[in-house]
Formats: C-alpha cells, sequence, structure tokens
C-alpha cells in the first residue's frame, strides 16, 4: 500500500478538510481541545481515508477494524472525522459541547455512531485495544485494532500493564500509535513527568517501536506499513506538535483546551490555509 | 436444571462456593463457545482455573493487573464475546473503580465480574483482603446487576442467570465453603426475586450472602425460645433491589432487620432503608454488619461473631428491635 504523491496529495487535501471542520466544530462550542485534535488529526486522516477496513453503511459492522481513541478528550477531531466519513450526521457537530447533545467532549460509544469504546478517563484505551485484538483471535477474525494514546497519558500505569499483555499475547493485530505532542494540561511532558527516553521503554516492554514524524502523512503510512506486515506488535511514537496547522497555537500546552472567539476563528482559518499550501508544497516535492 | 452439570446434590457440602461457580461456568463454556475467562493470577484461588483447563484457547491470564483485566473484558464484550472475570472482591471493586465504572458500565458492556473472597470470608488476610465496603460501591453504578448468593447452588445459579441476561453483572461470592441453604438448585431462582425462606408476622430479617443460613438459624432459635415469628428473606439480588417484598415486610411486619457482611453503610442495609425511607412509613430498622469499621482479623465465623451478624447477633439485635417503638399509620392504600 506504498504512498504514491496522487495519494499523498489527497490525504493532505482531506486533512486540511478534516482541520478545517474541528476548527469549525470547535467555533460552534465554543472552545475545545484544539491543541490535542489538530496533533492528532493527520494520524485520523491517514487511518480513515487509507487503511481502516469499515464499511461505510454499517458502523457496527462486525468484521470492521477498530479504532480505540484511549485520548479521548480529542473527541473534537474524532466527531468531524465521522461526519465527514458518513457515520454521523454533520449537523450533529453543531451541538459538540452542547446541552442536550449526543456528543459531549468525551465521545460516548452508545451514542456516537463508529466510536469504538468511550474513553476519557486516561489510561483505558491500550487495554480495550487488546481485549478487541483477543477477541479477533477467539472468534476467528482477521481485523486490526489501532489504539491511539496520548503521551501525557502515558503516566498512567494501567498503560504499562496493557503493553507488558499486549506483548506477553503477542497481539500483533493490535497497532499503539502513541500522539507524542510533547505537551500536557500544566505543561511540558518533560517538565511534569518526564516520559523521556519513551521508545527505550515501550522497547523494554516488548513492542517493536518505531519514532516518526507524526504530522508527516508519508512516514505515518510507512510505519502503518510496517507495523500491518510484522508479525509483531508494534508501537508507532508519532512525534506531534501540540496545534499543528494554526501556527499561533502551535507547541502551546495552554492550548490544550481552548476557547474560540471570532477574532481566534478567523485568525486559525487563515493559518490552516497557510499551514496547507505548505503541506501541499511537501507532498509534491517529496511525492513519487 | 437443565445445563450439564458434573456435580450432584451431595457435592454442595463437598465443594467450595467458588469450586461450583467454576463448575458451572465450565458447563456453559462446553454450550457457549463465546464464553471466555480472565483471571489475574488468581485462576486457582477464585477456581476459574477449571474452565482454563478445558478451554486454553479461551483463557487469558493478565497476571496481577485487575485494572488491565476489566480494560480487556471491556474490549472482548464489545467485538461479542462474553468474558467472565475473577478476581477477589476487594480488587473486584475497588481495585478497579474507574475501569468497573467506564469500561464496564458505562458502556454497558456483556461482561460478568465474579468477585471471590467476599465479605470477611478470607478474615486473617486481614482488612487488605476483607471486602465489606465492595456493595457501596457497585451498588450506585448504573447497568450492573448485584447479587450476593447464599450458598454454592445460589451461585450456580446466579452464574448461568447472568449469561442468559445481557448486560454488566457483579456477584460477590465467598472464599472457602458456605454453609448449606439449599438442597439443590431446585428451588425457584430469579434475578431481582427475593425468597422467602421462613414465614414470619412479628419481624423481618433481610439477609444475603453467608449470612442468610444465620438469619435463618436465629429464627428459628427464636421461634423455639421466644415464640417469635420470625420472616426471613434471601435478598440475594441487591440489584436490582425487590422493592415490593420490603414493602410487604414494612407493612405485614412493622419490624426490620438486615444483616449482611459489609459495612451498614452503602450495602443491603442501605438499599433496604432508603425503601423504607421512600415509602414514609414507621418502621423499627435495624442494620446489622461492620459498623462503619475496618472487621479484625481471623476466622470467618469468628468475624461474624465479633460482628454480630451470626445467628447470636442476629437474635439479640431481634430481641432488642421488638421493643423498639415506631410510629403506627395504618393507611397503606395511599403508598404500598
Amino acid at each position: 500500500m506504498a504512498l504514491d504523491k496522487a495519494e499523498w496529495l489527497a490525504l493532505e487535501a482531506k486533512a486540511y478538510e478534516l482541520r478545517k471542520l474541528l476548527l469549525e466544530t470547535c467555533h460552534w462550542a465554543g472552545s475545545g481541545h484544539i491543541g490535542g485534535g489538530t496533533s492528532v488529526m493527520d494520524i485520523l486522516t491517514v487511518l480513515y481515508h487509507k487503511y481502516l477496513n469499515l464499511k461505510k453503511d454499517d458502523p457496527a459492522w462486525e468484521d470492521r477494524d477498530r479504532l480505540i481513541l484511549s485520548k479521548g478528550h480529542a473527541g473534537i477531531a474524532l466527531a468531524p472525522v465521522l461526519a465527514d466519513y458518513g457515520y454521523e450526521d454533520y449537523e450533529a457537530l453543531k451541538t459538540f459541547n452542547l446541552s442536550g447533545s449526543r456528543m459531549g467532549i468525551h465521545l460516548d460509544s452508545n451514542k456516537v455512531k463508529g466510536v469504538d469504546a468511550s474513553t476519557g478517563s486516561l489510561g483505558h484505551g491500550m487495554s480495550i485495544a487488546l481485549g478487541t485484538g483477543l477477541a479477533a483471535r477467539v472468534l476467528g477474525k482477521s481485523y486490526t485494532t489501532y489504539c491511539i494514546t496520548g503521551d501525557g497519558e502515558l503516566d498512567e500505569g494501567s498503560n504499562w500493564e496493557a503493553a507488558m499483555a499486549i506483548a506477553h499475547f503477542e497481539a500483533a493485530n493490535v497497532i499503539t500509535i502513541v500522539d507524542r505532542n510533547h505537551n500536557m494540561i500544566d505543561g511540558n511532558t518533560e517538565d511534569i513527568m518526564a516520559l523521556e527516553p519513551l521508545a527505550d521503554k515501550f522497547t523494554a516492554f516488548g513492542l517493536d517501536t518505531k519514532v516518526i514524524d507524526g504530522n508527516n502523512i508519508k512516514e505515518l503510512c510507512e510505519t502503518i506499513d510496517y507495523a500491518l506486515a510484522s508479525d509483531k506488535p508494534v508501537c508507532i511514537i508519532a512525534d506531534t506538535v501540540k496545534g499543528e496547522g494554526i501556527a499561533f497555537i502551535e507547541g502551546d500546552y495552554k492550548w490544550h483546551y481552548g476557547a474560540m472567539d471570532e477574532a481566534n476563528y478567523e485568525k486559525a482559518k487563515e493559518a490552516l490555509a497557510a499551514h496547507y499550501e505548505k503541506r501541499k508544497a511537501r507532498a509534491e516535492k517529496e511525492g513519487n | 436444571m437443565a445445563g450439564g452439570l458434573t456435580y450432584t446434590a451431595t457435592d454442595s457440602t463437598q465443594l467450595a462456593t467458588a469450586e461450583i461457580y467454576g463448575n458451572t461456568l465450565l458447563a456453559l463454556g462446553k454450550e457457549h463457545p463465546e464464553i471466555v475467562g480472565l483471571s489475574a493470577d488468581l485462576a486457582k484461588s477464585t477456581k476459574i482455573g477449571v474452565f482454563g483447563e478445558a478451554f486454553p484457547d479461551r483463557f487469558f491470564n493478565v497476571g496481577i493487573a485487575e485494572q488491565n483485566m476489566f480494560g480487556i473484558a471491556a474490549g472482548m464484550a464489545r467485538a461479542g464475546l462474553v468474558p467472565f472475570l475473577s478476581t477477589f472482591s476487594q480488587f473486584a471493586s475497588w481495585r478497579v473503580a474507574d475501569q468497573l465504572h467506564t469500561d464496564i458500565c458505562y458502556q454497558n458492556v456483556n461482561a460478568k465480574v465474579i468477585a471471590t473472597h467476599g465479605g470477611t470470608s478470607f478474615g486473617q488476610a486481614g482488612s487488605t483482603h476483607h471486602a465489606i465496603f465492595d456493595i457501596g460501591l457497585v451498588r450506585t453504578l448504573p447497568n450492573l446487576t448485584v447479587i450476593v448468593p447464599a450458598d454454592g447452588y445460589e451461585t450456580a445459579n446466579a452464574v448461568r442467570a447472568a449469561y442468559n441476561t445481557p448486560g454488566p453483572f457483579y456477584i460477590r461470592i465467598n472464599r472457602g465453603f458456605d454453609r448449606v441453604v439449599y438442597p439443590s438448585e431446585d428451588y425457584g431462582f430469579e434475578l431481582g426475586k427475593a425468597l422467602m425462606l421462613r414465614e414470619g408476622t412479628d419481624i423481618t430479617v433481610i439477609a444475603c450472602g453467608s449470612c442468610v443460613f444465620q438469619a435463618i438459624s436465629a429464627a428459628d432459635l427464636l421461634k423455639t425460645a421466644d415464640g417469635l415469628s420470625v420472616r426471613v428473606l434471601n435478598m440475594h439480588t441487591i440489584k436490582p433491589l425487590d422493592v415490593e417484598a420490603i414493602k410487604s415486610a414494612i407493612q405485614d411486619t412493622r419490624r426490620i432487620i438486615t444483616v449482611e457482611d459489609h459495612s451498614v453503610i452503602g450495602g443491603l442495609g442501605s438499599a433496604v432503608a432508603e425503601v423504607i425511607a421512600d415509602t414514609g412509613k414507621g418502621c423499627a430498622f435495624k442494620r446489622l454488619g461492620a459498623q462503619d469499621a475496618f472487621a479484625p482479623i481471623g476466622l470467618h465465623e469468628d468475624i461474624m461473631s465479633a460482628l454480630g451478624i451470626d445467628a447470636n447477633g442476629i437474635a439479640d439485635a431481634v430481641r432488642a428491635v421488638m421493643h423498639m417503638d415506631f410510629e403506627l399509620d395504618d393507611d397503606w392504600d395511599d403508598e404500598v
């Protein structure tokens, strides 16, 4: 499934479209987890538009690939992805985070179509992903389970219980992707609770660990291809920028959760357009 | 009752309650390939090991990592399996409270928690292993059915009911042997329906788990020694609670005692108190159990005596409550 230039450009266009929809959703909601939503958007784009084996007319198809978004506060990124994909009502995005909505900040798997787990309490996703992975083994199914964790949430010990078990059970059908955006609510991850050397930790727990640029669609695709072909469980540490695409919030932990007033909204739209131009130019130059 | 069981009535005096659970799960597993078993390094202690030996491909020991086990079970259930998870009650509740809350109950998955070593049944282990606050926690969780079986056969019935009823279950059983309340499985177990083990008009003792046998013994003692007519209810299902049985007890006997191998805060006693308060009716009432305290160390039967939840303790409490006053209100038509 090597990525050619045309597909790369198409994925860049989709990522741009989805970042804009994320921004719209944040604007409608008044505020949101825009920092971690934008950092993970390239990962979500690549998964939903290249890798996940899904049926558009049946979100609950039992043989579908699963995506467990352990960093549940990125619901503001996942909801636009699901609406764009056709699973969810586009109009519902306008109610995100509002009273009476089906869509809270952390998406409810029993209320929002296409959500494979209700997450938000951090450090739960990898265990759930392993459960769906082991279930595939018991049921004789060939689907893949992807788990996206944040980096700050790796402070939770339960992740490491799960990592140990993913390796122990040799669950190669579970692919762990860490959205390594380096920031958490109170500051930089290394200042609050140092994670490094993070790759060494996952390696020591038994996962085949790759560190890549998580905002580079080509690198993401190459590494997911590698993980799918591997007979060992793989962990992808996707080095990302919190706020990727919106220059004035990039790398600023204070934008973990931010208010999107009119002035910021307009500024952010311009920033996303400029970001897309840069991304396109990179794909044109480096693609083949 | 059908089910292809491998043991007989006499075995209930020869098998620990958890062994009956293991055998029941094994029988269910033979019929239903979607059942899987999970353990956190307690396969032998919780007796789920027999399932693991029969179905090694459907059994997962996750090591001493209960949070992970509950998350895995949630993922498995969402993918169509029916996981039975076994660990000690203290760890199946408080240790994994967030996973139980979010992964299991909020998602309303079809996972069955068999919490062993309930109450003070592992008494010598000390308070780290006494589970006398677990019901107070799990009873608050929506979607969760909570059962505290009285003995081995009731455990078999509860485990089968859990399989046959979609949604999350918490079944709390004891370590070791239970006194036999039921000579066979065929006594009319029904989820959410209390069973009246003794008819009575003077007072009602509502019990669950190991206290059911003690309540019967107390009722028989009080009948002979004091001439009292004591109703005994086996309230095996703590949630959903049999509200009608409690209302009838208020109306018929006007005196109620609850007895449980648990704190009086949050468990069966609290659940019954909530119903009494909701009716607005006068009722002399007392809750037996651990009185907002950790339990002493000792053998299960010794701790039960110390907590006053054995037959003698219940009999003493009945005599005390028979002397309590309550406000009469004979107009039941408006509320019951």
